[in-house]
């Protein structure tokens, strides 16, 4: 993993000096709340409805063990012993005091993170596909190019003040599993047919209010070229995005109204410029960026132990089945370690789990995790032989839970609990799924299934992506659950449909269950999945299925 | 005719620790929600928020808020996940 060297560890510690002013000023009342707000929300503090919260950056998702345990150490010394992994691969804590904060980030620090760029209208945490550097399916690891990226970002002073918050994704595998195209720059890693390396730039996607897929601007961009060429699209977008308006201020309004034609062709004009100015990646910034992503060394000696242990033991098949990932090591494989137990909080970790996952990390997973974008933790690099023993290690730690992918593995953002732009609760709808599904023992039969739930139309919660998606909103002065269906969150994104109106919050549950009921009826058999029995059939006999009466009784 | 004002009460986030404070009948601040004071005149009401808000180093972004919606008993109770925030004291 990259490494601080002199400069990165002396910018943030200064960062860290001149947001401890800052802080002063604001409690001796030097500085209003006006004056702080952007100040703080430049390094990641926001205010929600119980407490402060700060939002750490976890670069592409990326921890080792170390890293991990100084989280736990700041939840247990400075918040309530437990942490938020975000869809956005980063940590919140709920329940930091302001006067905390400057030695929460000199902790951070310690260990090489920061929570600068976490908010405001700069380029954010740029994220990436979890499995980077393991997957079977890579092309080419995209943590080098988030790496350049994240420096390139970082306090790069033309790009801190843009019309609007700006998200980058890197995929460098077949599959999309860091939801690229609904990123305002989305970047695949791709091979010409000279097999030379470059990417697949796409624009202009995003969820919340107005959701798109982002489009290709380039089929092919060399490698060399990208620097110049993600200026060029900035250098555009702050110029023109639209700072009149906040609700289309981001890149794919601009993409919207402009036409994409007309606006790459702006592009490309100012892509002549920066090109031409640009010198090229020293050596000295991407050498030790190359060298940081080295894949580990693998022992690749043969074992049985794997096998024996499954035929003893079905708890561990149970989650065999479902936490592990094909790594390109045939030795190996990727754990998928679920933060989603049945009735718990999507997304939390106790400082215990965390330091349950530094230790095994560091014993079994060449010293990395990563924050997966659907909120569990990935050990990508576990030998086979040793999964036997990470599973009775999770077991101890409250971490064993088999059911990635399916029903109970849901997305759901903080909401009304705790978020003060939320306009209703998650947290208990994803409660209640999981727990009633619990209870019907169908989880595994329902099988392959995304459920997102958001609590604004922010859509932190992805749930437009969703192959059942449900959006909290206010609606007469009480919470009302709106469902959407057959999103798709892969690289063959779609924007889930509205099913019509909405749910209050004690009609959402029974909603989900006639819909997965019903999709039990009417699928062709076990194998075909929610999102394919979807596709087959369309909209019409899921809403049937949720609105069974014209004009519903259960409808709020 | 003028609208008819729903009765509100003023609140606001505490300064360091960030929580939930309501606006008494004595012009302190409270960390409990019974304790705020109801306002039943828009103008003293609008009156009393700009006032409020001159205490800027005491608190957070104060606003008239109706106590009986959903959101400010969120506020007032903490969150429904866990047992913190104001119900654990």
């Amino acid at each position: 993993m990259y490494i601080y060297n002199d400069f990165d560890e002396g910018f943030v510690r200064d960062r860290i000096d001149q947001f401890r002013g800052q802080i002063d000023r604001r409690i001796s009342g030097a500085l209003t709340e006006d004056e702080f707000k952007p100040l703080r929300l430049m390094n990641g503090l926001y205010l929600q409805l119980h407490a402060y919260m700060l939002r750490v950056a976890v670069p592409y998702g990326t921890l080792n063990g170390r890293q991990m345990r100084q989280l736990a150490y700041i939840a247990d010394r400075w918040d309530k012993g437990y942490g938020h992994f975000t869809t956005r691969q980063n940590i919140q804590y709920n329940w930091p005091k302001l006067s905390d904060v400057g030695d929460i980030l000199e902790a951070l620090a310690d260990v090489e993170m920061h929570a600068i760029q976490t908010s405001g209208n700069c380029i954010r945490n740029v994220t990436a596909d979890h499995f980077a550097g393991a997957a079977l399916d890579e092309y080419e690891d995209p943590r080098p190019t988030a790496e350049l990226l994240r420096q390139w970002s970082t306090d790069h002073a033309e790009f801190l003040y843009l019309p609007r918050k700006f998200k980058i994704a890197v995929s460098g595998a077949k599959h999309d599993r860091a939801v690229v195209r609904a990123h305002d720059i989305g970047l695949y890693l791709r091979r010409n047919d000279a097999g030379e390396a470059g990417y697949e730039v796409v624009i202009g996607g995003g969820l919340g209010r107005t959701p798109m897929v982002g489009k290709t601007v380039q089929e092919f961009l060399p490698k060399a070229d990208l620097l110049p060429y993600l200026e060029a699209v900035l250098q555009v977008y702050n110029l023109n995005g639209r700072r009149d308006n906040k609700y289309k201020a981001r890149i794919k309004i601009l993409v919207q109204e402009t036409g994409l034609d007309v606006l790459k062709a702006r592009i490309d004009t100012q892509f002549v410029l920066s090109k031409a100015a640009f010198k090229g990646v020293p050596d000295s910034i991407q050498a030790p960026i190359d060298a940081a992503f080295e894949p580990p060394v693998f022992n690749n000696t043969r074992s049985t132990v794997l096998d024996d242990a499954l035929e003893s033991d079905p708890l561990l098949q149970s989650w065999v089945d479902t936490n592990l990932a094909e790594h390109k090591n045939p030795a190996y494989a990727m754990v998928t370690v679920s933060l989603k137990a049945v009735g718990a909080t999507p997304g939390d970790a106790t400082s215990d789990q965390m330091r349950a996952l530094a230790d095994i990390a560091e014993e079994f997973g060449h010293d990395e995790l990563r924050v997966s974008h659907e909120q569990n933790i990935i050990l990508p690099h576990i030998r086979r032989a040793d999964i036997p023993a990470v599973h009775a290690r999770l077991r101890d730690a409250g971490l064993a839970t088999a059911n990635i992918g399916l029903l109970s593995d849901i997305i759901a953002c903080p909401g009304m609990d705790y978020c003060a732009l939320a306009t209703a609760r998650s947290i208990p709808v994803a409660k209640d799924i999981a727990l009633r599904f619990e209870e019907l023992k169908l989880e595994r039969d329902i099988g392959p299934l995304k459920i997102k739930i958001s609590g604004c139309i922010n859509a932190c919660g992805h749930h437009h992506v969703g192959h059942i998606g449900i959006l909290g909103l206010e609606k007469h002065g009480v919470e009302s659950y709106q469902i959407t269906l057959g999103g798709d969150g892969s690289e063959n994104m779609v924007i889930g449909k509205r099913a019509g109106p909405g749910f209050s919050d004690k009609a959402i549950l029974p909603a989900i269950e006639r819909l997965l009921m019903a999709y039990l009826d009417i699928r062709e058999d076990a194998s075909e999945t929610f999102l394919q029995c979807f596709k087959r059939l369309g909209e019409a006999p899921f809403k049937l299925a949720l609105y069974p009466v014209e004009g519903s009784q259960n409808a709020a | 005719m003028a609208r008819i004002f729903t009765p509100q009460i003023i609140t606001s986030n505490h300064l360091i620790e960030g929580d939930s404070i309501y606006l008494t009948a004595t012009g302190s601040w409270s960390r409990q929600a019974a304790d705020a004071v109801l306002m039943e005149n828009a103008d003293i009401a609008a009156l009393t928020l700009t006032a409020a808000n001159l205490q800027t180093g005491l608190h957070v972004g104060a606003y008239l808020a109706d106590a009986t919606h959903f959101r400010e008993a969120f506020r007032a109770v903490g969150p429904s996940n866990y047992f913190h925030g104001k119900q654990a004291g």
